[in-house]
């Protein structure tokens, strides 16, 4: 494995008085998939938004490919540097096609041939092509979150960042989704920061973990140690407890 | 239980249908089911017609919706031929629904004490400090430590979990016989989501209510309900005892809906290469 892809290293983040994420480091190795699990507000999506260049107040070092990266990111690093989000309602404009949302990051950043770019995008999530030029209201949920992971691939990323990205959806569909980005970063040797609150989502995902509370790293953990239900903290272990359903004492 | 005693709930042939200009959508066709003092859980995908089942019970289907059943009973008496007033008094007292999400569902302009002293008041004879009283009891049976305090905050200022708490309390405070609950924790984290439920789960058992229990998540209600029922496309694929979905000898005998909805789940411990994805039939519907 050559240098890491990602190094975070003793990453703060602060709003107002309340301190949200403290002291976490950690490394991405390239083409790993690495998962964040935590309950909401352990700041989790804080992390990955910092890594994506959306917080712009934060301490610590980050290091991306090997280049430090100042709070203000450049446009090579967008070009590199991709995130999914939660929820695909959300996060496509309404009032604009598929195909404008897909040309939109070729032209900012000054790549041409969006012509056959955009059709191999959508080829590649699967999307049939009869669909570039519709709304987002046309589409269902599943293939909602194709399109945003479409306009992610669109740039050729080498990272990609996801926050939830099956949690809005059904499980049948939450498997097709999941089937995708699995297929996606074997042939790209993409290299995957997964935030997720599901225990079994990252440990289908991931090859190794960090488990957050209270914005503090509480446990890292790789996949076999998840699924061989074998985590050292008392915390990981309670949450993976309740992640298996509800049991009734006695 | 024994099945001499009258059912809580009897549904026959259940449908629900919205007349859009594009056409009928129907959106529960052909539902029947019985509910005794259990917990019964109704799992589905979105628009599988779960939650419009729980809606047609209340009769809180908005127009241009219409519910059609040949037979709908609670406790012996016909839900459907009743006038609406008697019906009306039968919402929220005998039969009572706890949504998804409180940030919604609760009054932002009402402390959570004072909604929940009204909800009683509707339906009991009470003055304001009986009603005080019995809502702050109630607070303490949800596992609330300091009712005093939270009687007077506003819904923003409590959290997820305790928020779902106050609607739970609310919504048991009249007592019901039976208490719809449509995804009542799928908005609070795992941990917070047991205790919840554990609460809900005491409750109705030592007042011994029917329960449905709406939800999207195959293992909760595995784990939670005594039935479950498996719709898609507003048709009961299937009904079992909760226990069988979890046991791998009766899965021969699962409709294949059930063994999809299975297969296409993460599982910790058993690593799957490609997760299988759902094929879905469109004889199910027929």
């Amino acid at each position: 494995m050559s240098a890491p892809a990602v190094i975070v290293d003793r990453l703060n983040v602060s709003f107002g008085s309340s301190h949200v994420v403290r002291d976490v480091s950690f490394e991405v190795a390239e083409g790993e998939s690495y998962g964040i699990v935590g309950e909401s507000g352990s700041g989790k999506s804080t992390v990955l938004r910092v890594l994506a260049g959306l917080n712009q107040e934060w301490g610590g070092a980050v290091t991306i490919f090997g280049k430090a990266q100042p709070k203000v990111r450049d446009k090579a690093f967008h070009r590199a540097v991709q995130m999914v989000f939660q929820d695909p309602y959300g996060s496509l404009h309404p009032k604009k096609t598929l195909d404008d949302a897909l040309a939109e990051p070729l032209a900012i950043h000054g790549i041409g041939d969006a012509e056959r770019r955009i059709a191999r995008a959508l080829s590649d999530v699967g999307l049939p092509s009869a669909f570039r030029y519709r709304y987002p209201h046309q589409l269902s949920g599943g293939q909602r979150q194709r399109v945003a992971i479409a306009r992610a691939l669109v740039l050729e990323p080498t990272l990609f960042l996801l926050d939830e990205p099956t949690s809005a959806l059904d499980v049948s569909i939450q498997a097709e989704v999941l089937n995708l980005l699995q297929a996606l970063r074997q042939e790209r040797k993409l290299t995957y920061i997964l935030v997720s609150h599901d225990l079994a989502v990252v440990g289908h995902m991931c090859e190794r973990l960090m488990v957050m509370q209270h914005g503090q790293c509480v446990e890292e953990m790789s996949a076999a140690t998840l699924s061989a239900r074998k985590p050292e903290t008392a915390y990981a272990q309670a949450l993976l407890v309740a992640s298996e359903g509800f049991r009734r004492q006695g | 239980m024994s099945q001499a005693v009258t059912p809580l709930l009897e549904v026959d042939n259940l449908k629900v249908n919205f007349h859009t200009p594009t056409g009928i959508v129907r959106a529960v066709r052909g539902l029947s089911f019985s509910l005794g003092r259990e917990r019964l859980g109704i799992v589905g995908e979105s628009g599988s017609g779960k939650s419009m089942t729980g809606r047609a019970i209340l009769d809180l289907i908005p127009y241009p919706g219409e519910v059609l059943a040949d037979r709908m009973l609670f406790r012996g008496e016909d839900l459907l031929t009743m006038p609406k007033a008697t019906r009306r008094k039968l919402r929220g007292r005998r039969i009572s629904m706890v949504m998804q999400d409180p940030k919604f569902s609760l009054n932002p302009v009402m402390t959570v004490g004072d909604q929940i002293a009204e909800a009683y008041r509707v339906h009991h004879k009470a003055n304001a400090r009986e009603a005080r009283e019995r809502t702050l009891t109630m607070l303490e049976a949800v596992q609330i430590r300091e009712p005093e305090r939270v009687y007077a905050l506003y819904p923003h200022e409590v959290s997820g979990g305790m928020g779902q708490r106050v609607m739970i309390a609310m919504m048991l405070i009249a007592e019901p016989d039976i208490l719809i609950a449509d995804e009542p924790t799928s908005a609070l984290d795992v941990t917070v989501q047991l205790q919840v439920l554990k609460i809900l789960d005491d409750l109705v058992t030592s007042r011994s209510m029917g329960l449905i229990f709406i939800s999207h998540d195959l293992h909760l209600v595995q784990s939670f309900c005594d039935r479950v029922i498996v719709m898609y496309g507003g048709k009961a694929m299937e009904t079992m005892p909760a226990s069988e979905l979890a046991d791998p000898s009766a899965m021969a005998r699962r409709h294949p809906y059930t063994l999809g909805l299975l297969g296409c789940l993460p599982e910790l411990g058993k690593p799957k290469g490609k997760l299988s994805t759902l094929t879905r039939d469109p004889e199910w519907l027929a």
